[in-house]
């Protein structure tokens, strides 16, 4: 059990904070790999320029509010990548850059830096995009192969024409998408890492999926192909579990998963949006605090006072 | 003479900028965020506002002696929501446009902090005259702080500024600055930099009294 | 589509889709100034409540019975604020008499309820959309749960905040503002809900 990993002091130990980082970084390889695998080196570019923005940003930030510069935690690295790989293949240089400095400075410095955040900046970032250009974000480029430089024929998402794709094809990411979306297998493969390394739970992500599972279920969608369509996976497994935005107890992580994943399939199924997996952990991530607050655990009882200790 | 004279200035510039209703006290936020989606949105807002704050800081004034204490809010809500009714009705008739886009928001004058708050802690106090230039230095401190974020939203929402387009053609909007939530962005940004740049020239004059 | 699912369509958007303060804009005063503590914003919530339905239910009764039938449309605005007025003085003498703890509880917020630009938003927007009388009640009552889910949910995000480091020329009202577009983003994932 990771039990340290689930409460707020590891903000404070930088030490610590750069390890954990540089697993996730590791993690998210096979997801990027796999996006410029489908997409194209026009993948590779916009996650690197969306890395390099997060960057930049950060130190921009801490350079002008005088403060001690810590892009070293790497955790504006996790950020920018994380933030490419929300992004539509084709999407344009400049969208990447607004997205990881809105991100990084809005989201996260305003806020008081590493650890202050009360939404995940990523996430958040892609609902800016999402609100401001609506047709970029969901223009999506059809899968080309890692060699094509021409932009393809767009394609729908599986999630609003599901017919057309096999289980096969969603479970390789043989389908339109984001970037770091459409891959499940080295979703998984970056999962197992992360379990292996203990650097997460398992708790938010099955719990989140298996919750999304049955509620498609109960509103007659086939729950194979919707847990297997668009961002739940990539969600679930890399935003959802941002140590500072989710409940700090297990009881809470799991409460926060069920809503996340219940609010997936709300919005996918009822709303304008075909995918809700952004809004649901947003959403989810507001909710956190009142969360922490009523759900206690009898066995981590302690863990509120800790946590005052150490703010 | 003159010294009444410079006082009044003193009014006028305290509404302006020392106690800027927006910037300041933070009072009005609703309107201030709902009709700003443009630089026009805001001026039209902002001379409603400025229209009934002057009228009925005069007729409160005029009248203050004359009304009992404690029914003094009710009847500081009637004279302001008359003033409020008689905007609506010139709205109605000229500015028909403005009226559509963002109409809800008249009546809500009424209700707005800053016409009630400067009612009850300068108009009741003071004399017709003093009342009317603190209601025009308030009034136009507001008006300025809508425009300005109505230009800020416009320019980045629309990429035009009073209408004019201002951006080149290759720009694209970004529409979320004019929605809700940009709303709530660029107030709270404007607000933090109106804070750091106080800060700063407070910080200033004490080094160079010091 | 049959009456009920309306209707529960209906209450889905009053507190989701259109709600009051992220996407209304009404009622930002009160949201902003007392969301500092969770109890705080529930006992504001539950106030505002109360009020909004009862103000839906006299304004929409004043004008139809009153201001349609006598043409006097005009001054509705003056009408519905003193409704509203009257009625919150009501509430705050009954509650006095009839619940001293429920009154302590609640008494400071109620004369802010007058000026609460939610409860005479409602009033209006009832008139615009030419809600009959059950809708412009619901309205009441749905629209103020919305406005105490984001006060609610605002003033636990704010209590996180007390120990953040924030920067200092953005603590208090800009952080907070911030805060409320960071909330307005997610919620526009209810879009299209109802």
């Amino acid at each position: 059990m990771n039990l340290h990993l689930s409460s707020a002091p590891h903000a404070h130990s930088r030490e610590s904070t750069t390890v954990l980082m540089l697993n996730v970084i590791i993690a998210l390889i096979p997801c990027v790999a796999a996006g410029v695998w489908y997409f194209g080196y026009s993948a590779l570019i916009t996650v690197a320029v969306s890395t390099a923005s997060a960057v930049l940003a950060e130190f921009i930030w801490q350079k002008c509010a005088r403060q001690k510069v810590r892009i070293g935690d790497l955790s504006a690295v996790v950020t920018g990548i994380i933030m490419g790989l929300n992004l539509p293949p084709q999407a344009p240089w400049w969208m990447a850059m607004v997205g990881s400095a809105f991100a990084i400075i809005i989201v996260k410095c305003m806020f008081g830096g590493i650890g202050d955040n009360f939404m995940n900046p990523a996430l958040l970032a892609r609902g800016v995009l999402l609100a401001s250009w609506p047709v970029r974000m969901t223009a999506w480029q059809a899968v080309t192969g890692w060699n094509s430089a021409v932009d393809a024929v767009a394609g729908a998402t599986p999630l609003v024409n599901p017919s057309v794709y096999t289980r096969l094809d969603l479970f390789l990411g043989n389908v339109p998408g984001t970037i770091g979306e459409v891959c499940k297998v080295a979703i998984l493969v970056g999962f197992a890492y992360l379990l292996i390394t203990k650097t997460i739970s398992w708790r938010i992500p099955v719990a989140m999926v298996a919750t999304t599972f049955v509620f498609s279920w109960i509103f007659g969608k086939d729950p194979v192909t919707s847990i297997l369509s668009g961002g739940l996976l990539f969600g679930a497994v890399y935003m959802a579990t941002d140590y500072v935005t989710c409940p700090m107890t297990a009881r809470g992580q799991i409460v926060f998963a069920v809503g996340a994943g219940l609010l997936v399939a709300v919005i996918r199924n009822f709303g304008n949006y075909p995918e809700g997996v952004t809004y649901a952990i947003l959403l989810m991530n507001i909710a956190t605090p009142l969360i922490d607050r009523f759900v206690k655990q009898p066995v981590y009882g302690h863990e509120k006072g800790v946590r005052k200790q150490n703010a | 003479m003159p010294n009444k004279k410079k006082s009044l200035g003193a009014i006028v510039k305290n509404g302006l900028l020392t106690e800027n209703p927006t910037f300041r006290l933070v009072l009005g936020t609703c309107p201030t965020l709902a009709v700003t989606t443009s630089a026009m949105n805001g001026l039209g807002m902002g001379a409603a506002a400025t229209f009934v704050l002057v009228f009925s800081n005069l007729v409160i004034s005029l009248l203050r002696n004359f009304i009992p204490d404690t029914v003094r809010i009710p009847s500081f809500i009637v004279v302001i929501s008359t003033f409020v009714t008689i905007v609506e009705m010139i709205m109605k008739a000229y500015l028909p446009a403005l009226n559509e886009a963002r109409g809800m928001f008249i009546p809500l004058i009424v209700v707005n902090c800053i016409i009630l708050a400067r009612a009850e802690a300068f108009a009741s106090k003071n004399g017709p005259i003093a009342s009317i230039a603190d209601g025009l230095g308030m009034g136009i401190g507001f008006t300025c702080a809508l425009v300005l974020i109505g230009c800020i939203r416009e320019l980045i929402g629309n990429g035009t500024i009073f209408g004019a387009q201002v951006m080149t053609a290759g720009y694209e909007s970004m529409l979320l600055i004019i929605m809700p939530a940009g709303g709530f962005l660029v107030f709270g940004t404007v607000l933090g930099i109106f804070n750091a740049i106080t800060a700063h020239t407070v910080k200033k004059k004490e080094g160079s009294a010091a | 589509m049959n009456g009920i699912t309306r209707i529960l369509l209906f209450m889905v958007s009053c507190v989701l889709t259109h709600n009051f303060i992220f996407s209304r804009f009404l009622g930002c005063c009160p949201f902003l100034g007392v969301s500092r503590k969770v109890e705080t914003a529930a006992s504001m919530g539950v106030a505002v409540t109360f009020v909004m339905a009862l103000a839906s239910l006299f304004t929409w009764l004043v004008n139809h019975l009153i201001l349609i039938p006598f043409d006097l449309e005009y001054l509705q605005t003056i009408s519905f604020i003193l409704v509203i007025a009257a009625l919150v003085q009501f509430v705050e003498m009954f509650l006095k008499k009839s619940s001293p703890s429920l009154y302590s509880a609640l008494g400071i917020y109620l004369p802010l309820i007058t000026t609460n630009c939610a409860v005479l938003g409602v009033a209006v927007l009832n008139v615009n959309e030419n809600y009959n009388l059950g809708y412009s009640v619901l309205n009441g009552v749905f629209g103020a749960l919305g406005f105490m889910l984001a006060i609610v949910l605002m003033a636990g995000v704010r209590e996180r905040l007390e120990t953040s480091k924030i920067p200092e020329p953005l603590k208090g009202f800009p952080i907070t503002l911030i805060c409320a577009s960071l909330m307005a983003i997610a919620f526009m994932g209810f879009a299209g809900l109802a």
